[in-house]
């Protein structure tokens, strides 16, 4: 039982960097239906300030979050502007390969720049590094901080996409983009706010994955980059809720696999989920198979 | 108020508008009829600022907006309903209405066009917390039309609002388009359902194969035997 328990947690802080990540594929996919492939090296990059933020300047872990987050986010809107944004209205294909060009770019650029070691992040010191034990159950205060930041990133996104005028904006850009510019509505502004928002959320996921796992790479980004991009099509991609459940359940998954099985089948157990949605439910979990048109 | 001149669009190689012009007045509804593939939609959508023309000029309120995209047009005073409605489908009625407002920011004009379109609509008002996508085809029409007038239009765009309505539905639709009219917008008005749009307008161009074959008062044009040949079944 305490087993079990403790995989739960496990998978759950992990769930939660998946779902951040995921989130991000799945608002880009359900405004401009690209599967953005950069995305993942935003969240790399995320991973580097935040590492810059606390070993070269001694920032607490908070404010290194932030600054990602806002070093992404200007990325993010970077990258549709200069990349995608002269693609709008070309085949699908292109706007695929130069998303591929854009991740290898990112990726080795940063090789360029940081070195192609693995760097270790700063440990946490304080409260943060205390752990809680019960029996044999042990929570750190890091899987708290992971779940309590990635809880309010989404109840906060949550409430940008349902409450306020922007995130209705994504709403009808997604749903259709003619009928939306009808409204006066900017689909270009619309369209950065996506990146803008997606990309914050990879670099505060890149953080976190930082701190949980101590080590950091300028490769880091593809692996998780690829079973988030899994747990967005498991929910359903271009679904915000569906980003988030599919996110904690590629993390137990994970999780399970690994505490239960054999650690080496973990992926391929992932891959096997992936074949097996496309094939029962290619729409995903939450996701309606092809909308009708009136 | 609005004028188009000498309009070329093209789809590709193919020449879909070969060169129209037309008007509408201050005040008045114009309707544009014509069989399917006629071109009528292409030139509601280049009048909105979704389709750019090749060549020729959008003129409104005596300002060249040729140029201008479907957003700046709405904010300038040209709304334009969608063929087929195109509503937000898993928005809720009011979300739906509240979009149409998007660029506004007086909120107390925006609450009290809400509460005029709920009273041209009053189903809309019982329905405002349901999805779009749940209602009948009749009443995403009026929402179609309630979301482009809370933008407050001075020119009007429709487009086929009676396609797939039911007879009775159709009565009542052009009833309120008139009503709208009457309350000072100027209306555009493309239809299929040419006798209906002929008794409602003040004036009609006639569309075939990319070009306007025919023009005159609604009236003029239900007497013109080409017409009730063409369009009004006998």
């Amino acid at each position: 039982m305490e087993r079990l328990l403790q995989q739960l947690i496990n998978g759950i802080s992990l769930g939660s960097i998946y779902a951040l990540i995921a989130l991000g594929y799945t608002m880009v996919y359900g405004i401009i239906k690209l599967i953005n492939f950069a995305h993942c090296d935003v969240y790399m990059i995320g991973a580097y300030v935040g590492y810059f933020c606390m070993s070269y300047f001694r920032l607490g872990l908070l404010p290194s979050l932030l600054i990602a987050m806002v070093v992404c986010m200007l990325l993010g809107v970077a990258i549709e502007k200069i990349a995608y944004k002269p693609l709008r209205n070309a085949a699908r294909i292109t706007v695929l390969i130069t998303a591929i060009g854009v991740s290898l770019f990112l990726e080795y650029g940063t090789m360029f720049f940081v070195k192609a070691e693995t760097r270790t992040y700063p440990p946490l010191t304080g409260l943060l590094a205390r752990t809680f034990k019960s029996g044999s159950l042990v929570v750190s205060m890091q899987q708290i901080v992971i779940v309590g930041i990635t809880v309010i990133l989404m109840v906060l996104l949550q409430f940008i996409v349902k409450k306020t005028k922007i995130g209705k904006a994504m709403r009808a850009v997604s749903l259709d983009q003619d009928a939306a510019e009808l409204m006066g509505i900017s689909v270009d502004t619309t369209i950065s706010c996506t990146f803008a928002i997606g990309s914050a959320l990879a670099g505060a996921a890149g953080v976190l994955v930082g701190i949980y796992y101590n080590s950091i790479n300028p490769l880091m980004g593809m692996t998780p980059g690829i079973k988030a991009f899994i747990a967005a099509v498991f929910g359903g991609i271009g679904l915000i809720p569906g980003a988030m459940i599919g996110g904690y359940f590629i993390g137990m998954v994970e999780v399970f696999v690994s505490g239960y099985g054999n650690s080496m089948f973990r992926d391929a157990v992932l891959y096997a989920i992936l074949i097996l949605i496309l094939i029962v439910k290619p729409a995903g979990l939450l996701g309606k198979n092809v909308r009708e048109k009136v | 108020m609005f004028e188009i001149r000498d309009l070329e669009v093209h789809f590709g190689v193919i020449r879909a508008l070969k060169g129209i012009s037309l008007e509408v007045k201050d005040g008045e509804i114009v309707t544009l009829i014509g069989a399917n593939g006629a071109g009528k939609t292409t030139t509601l959508r280049t009048a909105s600022g979704l389709k750019k023309p090749t060549s020729g000029s959008v003129l409104f309120e005596g300002r060249d907006i040729t140029g201008t995209t479907a957003m700046e047009r709405v904010h300038l005073g040209i709304s334009q309903v969608p063929e087929g409605r195109r509503v937000f489908s898993t928005m809720t009625v009011l979300e739906n209405l509240e979009l149409g407002a998007y660029h506004r920011k007086d909120r107390n004009g925006i609450s009290m066009d809400l509460r005029k379109v709920y009273e041209l609509f009053p189903i809309l008002y019982d329905r405002r917390k349901q999805a779009a996508g749940t209602l009948s085809g009749g009443e995403q029409q009026m929402l179609a039309m309630g979301r482009a007038l809370m933008s407050r239009p001075r020119l009007l765009l429709l487009d086929e609002p009676s396609m797939g309505l039911a007879p009775i539905l159709v009565q009542e639709i052009f009833s309120i388009i008139k009503d709208i009219n009457r309350e000072g917008t100027t209306i555009l008005l493309v239809e299929q359902n040419a006798s209906m749009a002929l008794q409602i307008a003040n004036r009609a161009y006639v569309m075939e194969t990319g070009s306007i074959v025919l023009s005159g008062t609604g009236s003029e044009l239900m007497q013109s035997e080409e017409i009730k040949k063409a369009y009004l079944g006998g």
